[in-house]
């Protein structure tokens, strides 16, 4: 159990809904991760007023809980306007907040994140914004409103997993009180642990399950390894040691060496 | 037998062509005043069943494997059988790896074999997959072809309909793809361009692997390319966006530059009919059979699927059932 924002919910994973093979496939790979938390873009498929309903209504059947996106937006204005579209059809204040800066490596424009998060905080909205992990940014947007942070551990869709472990390690030393969420970058089960087991509260992924050969056992894979890392988290983990320490003792036994 | 079909897409003309080989008398009725217009007037043409593998389930293989076949019996001489190139950028190496694990039917090859195969794209690509057995073919020309050949049999085509009864008919095939009335139906809209230079010329349809842009370039008389085709979840069918275009022209330009001299001939849209698990269906109801979801397969699947139709109703016996279970769920079945 997980208390985010209010809201218990039953898994530490959240998982995006873009690129599956199929909405059937989508849908049994939320059901396999046992996630409660989806998001979508709205964006792209809001060409045409309101013609991306059909999707939107497979989203929802889904009964979990929706964080929706303001994916590829590059302005504040534009990622203003997508939040306030999104309250409007998902019937949630939650907003899972990009605004992207560089067109290549789909960095946050950290400036305007702040500046768009500011603004959707003061109107009411629960702001989750997608940012890096510099701890600077990060205070900026707890001043700006927001109570839950989403750093990325490496660009969007990389699948690099953790590139920089000491920056993530100290964002949790930083706000032991935050509800922090990795977001981005992730590429396989072991990387997901890893962030877990540093006492990250969730993670976010899209692509390393949507784009596996079979996004239903990825996605498996991925609510287990979440799961692991969380559990191990907090049971306390031996720290490395420089010498070799026997599991059992070898006094006393018929050989000695 | 008397047989209506409703629809003159790829889905109601290879139904029609089907039923009337099979011996039926076939009106075709389309609420369009001409052939064309609709989502398969905007296809690819791809028959290719190994490539679409990628992403799609094992059915669109099983179903699609014999697609070149049926079109070359059907319409003789529309059917090229060059087989798909696929290439990618040198820094996207791993997509290349990543569509060849989930593919079958392909062979690797190098810088030196594919400049004899498209000697325009020479020293541009290090490395690619090449799938022998595929084929494509131009949807409006087949689909004329189907037409006509239709004519010839006897077939009526009755253009610019409203909604037909079906009274005086035994069998009625709905072929009308997102106008059906089917609330499990979803629309998956398509954007493709067809650009005309004559400063490059291609012999096989070109896939372009691309992490954010993958595009295909499908060859077309009068040195013309069709190049497709985006996936966006709507059933809009407003002009090409900016941004869709953009797209899709920077992947023809890197795929060749001399795409950036060419003429945009036209735009164009088109709105697939989709299941949830995005494979077609063959259903009926009553006097009525319905088929529909072909999604981004029309010219693949349909041949398939307008057997599995004619089968119902000439052999009792040869109902076989279209499997919908995900591949996820056979592995662990």
């Amino acid at each position: 159990m997980f208390d985010l924002l209010g809201t218990t919910l039953p898994s530490r994973l959240l998982l995006g809904t873009a690129q599956y093979p199929s909405p059937a496939i989508l849908a049994d790979a939320v059901k396999a991760s046992g996630t409660s938390v989806v998001t979508v873009s709205l964006r792209r498929e809001m060409a045409g007023g309101r013609a991306g309903e059909q999707f939107w209504s497979l989203i929802r059947s889904l009964g979990v809980r929706i964080l929706p996106n303001t994916a590829g937006c590059h302005s504040v204005r534009e990622a203003v306007t997508t939040a306030n579209m999104a309250r409007e059809v998902f019937g949630t204040n939650w907003i899972k907040l990009e605004v992207i800066g560089n067109h290549d490596t789909l960095q946050p424009d950290v400036f305007g994140l702040v500046e768009a998060a500011r603004i959707l905080c003061e109107d009411g909205f629960a702001v989750f914004p997608y940012t890096t992990d510099d701890l600077v940014v990060a205070e900026r947007l707890l001043g700006a409103g927001c109570k839950v942070l989403m750093p990325w551990c490496a660009p969007i869709g990389s699948a690099l997993g953790p590139v920089n472990i000491m920056a993530l390690r100290s964002m949790r030393g930083h706000f032991p009180d935050v509800p922090l969420i990795v977001d981005a970058g992730l590429g396989r089960p072991s990387h997901a642990a890893t962030v877990m087991e540093l006492g990250f509260n969730a993670v976010l992924l899209n692509t390393a399950v949507a784009r596996a050969a079979d996004p239903v056992g990825m996605a498996r894979a991925f609510g287990k390894a979440v799961e692991a890392g969380r559990e191990a988290f907090s049971s306390g983990m031996l720290e490395p040691r420089d010498v070799a320490v026997p599991s059992t003792p070898t006094i006393g036994r018929a050989v000695f060496s | 037998m008397r047989v209506l079909v409703k629809g003159a897409g790829v889905a109601g003309l290879t139904a029609a062509f089907e039923f009337a080989t099979r011996g039926a008398a076939v009106a075709v009725a389309e609420t369009r005043h001409a052939l064309g217009g609709n989502a398969s007037w905007f296809a690819g043409g791809m028959l290719a069943p190994w490539c679409e593998r990628e992403s799609a389930e094992q059915p669109v293989l099983d179903l699609g494997r014999d697609a070149a076949d049926w079109w070359d019996a059907a319409t003789p001489g529309q059917v090229i059988r060059a087989g798909t190139l696929v290439v990618a950028a040198p820094r996207d190496a791993g997509e290349l790896e990543r569509f060849a694990s989930r593919t079958s039917g392909h062979r690797r090859v190098d810088e030196d074999e594919i400049a004899l195969l498209e000697p325009d794209l020479a020293g541009r690509f290090r490395r690619g997959l090449l799938f022998l057995d595929e084929a494509h073919l131009d949807p409006r020309l087949a689909m004329a072809a189907l037409h006509d050949k239709l004519a010839a049999m006897g077939a009526e085509f009755r253009f610019g309909a409203d909604a037909q009864h079906g009274s005086g008919f035994d069998r009625q095939i709905d072929c009308t793809g997102m106008a059906a009335a089917d609330d499990r139906l979803r629309g998956v809209r398509g954007e493709m361009l067809i650009l005309r230079t004559p400063d490059i010329s291609l012999s096989r349809p070109v896939r372009l692997l691309h992490p954010r842009f993958p595009l295909y370039a499908v060859p077309r008389a009068d040195t013309q390319f069709m190049i497709g085709a985006t996936m966006v979840e709507s059933r809009s069918v407003g002009p090409v966006t900016a941004r869709s275009m953009m797209e899709l022209l920077g992947a023809a330009y890197a795929l060749h530059p001399a795409f950036g001299e060419a003429e945009i001939v036209e735009t164009g849209v088109g709105v697939r009919p989709a299941f949830a698990d995005n494979l077609p269906r063959v259903e009926t109801s009553g006097e009525i059979i319905a088929i529909n979801g072909l999604y981004r397969h029309g010219f693949l699947l349909a041949p398939a699927m307008a057997r599995q139709a004619a089968d119902l109703v000439f052999n009792q016996d040869g109902t076989k059932e279209l499997t919908h279970e995900t591949d996820g769920q056979r592995r662990s079945a």
